[in-house]
């Protein structure tokens, strides 16, 4: 029987970002806050 | 409570976001991250990049939610994936080059081919050597130099050799085997390296 070269689906599921970069991101999006000051915004980070 | 949040549109998610709801942008993370960083991934081979490129991808996302710049008109998925887009076009830009093969993990593209030309400095090199043998050849008694030169240069058999210097196989093998270790221990002695 002729072989499927075929990529086995395991591979395409680890074809996603480490817990790492999704933590950063989410930790991130805590930190930035923006402050609107007479129709100005500024970002600020903190941590 | 996952049930429920599945349920929960991109739309409605980005909003509460925008409002402060700080764990819509996780559903959100959660719900599209296979596709971004795949879309990712099969425009630059490259698993760190990939990981950077989504990192910026989402950087982006969030402070332009947060700086309320989001056009709500369009879907968020296209959105994001339009961003993670620019971001690989800008990363050829920056690198000035084409997607190249991943040599990662299970194949590496240059076991199979290999450039087996030498270049400048090895056909230096390569002449250096052959020049710096021929002259601790020259140093050889004429009979060791004489049978390794036919051998060697003129690819002579030790038939062929005996026939032409007039003694027996045996003595011409001989020669040739005292030949070879004389330019040996001239090498070590002196020494000398004759690699490429």
């Amino acid at each position: 029987m002729a072989k499927l070269y075929i990529e086995d689906s395991k591979h395409s599921k680890t074809l996603q970002p480490k817990e790492e970069t999704v933590n950063f991101l989410l930790n991130y999006s805590k930190a930035l806050s923006v402050i609107h000051c007479n129709k100005m915004k500024f970002e600020a980070l903190l941590n | 409570m996952i049930m429920k949040k599945e349920l929960i549109t991109d739309a409605v998610l980005v909003s509460n976001y925008i409002k402060g709801d700080e764990s819509a942008l996780s559903v959100l993370i959660k719900r599209h991250k296979q596709k971004i960083y795949s879309f990712i991934y099969s425009k630059v081979f490259d698993r760190d990049v990939t990981e950077d490129v989504f990192q910026d991808t989402f950087i982006k996302v969030i402070r332009t939610l947060k700086l309320g710049k989001y056009n709500e008109e369009g879907k968020f998925l296209p959105w994001v994936m339009r961003i993670a887009h620019n971001l690989v076009i800008d990363h050829f830009r920056k690198n000035n080059r084409m997607p190249k093969f991943d040599n990662g993990h299970e194949f590496n593209i240059f076991s199979v081919i290999s450039d087996s030309s030498l270049n400048a400095e090895k056909i230096l090199i390569k002449n250096q050597v052959e020049a710096d043998v021929k002259r601790l050849i020259e140093e050889l008694p004429e009979d060791q130099k004489q049978v390794l030169v036919m051998r060697m240069y003129n690819d002579m058999s030790f038939k062929e050799i005996s026939e032409n210097t007039g003694v027996s196989i045996n003595t011409a093998l001989g020669r040739m085997r005292y030949a070879l270790i004389n330019l040996r221990k001239v090498i070590d002695k002196h020494n000398i390296v004759l690699t490429n």
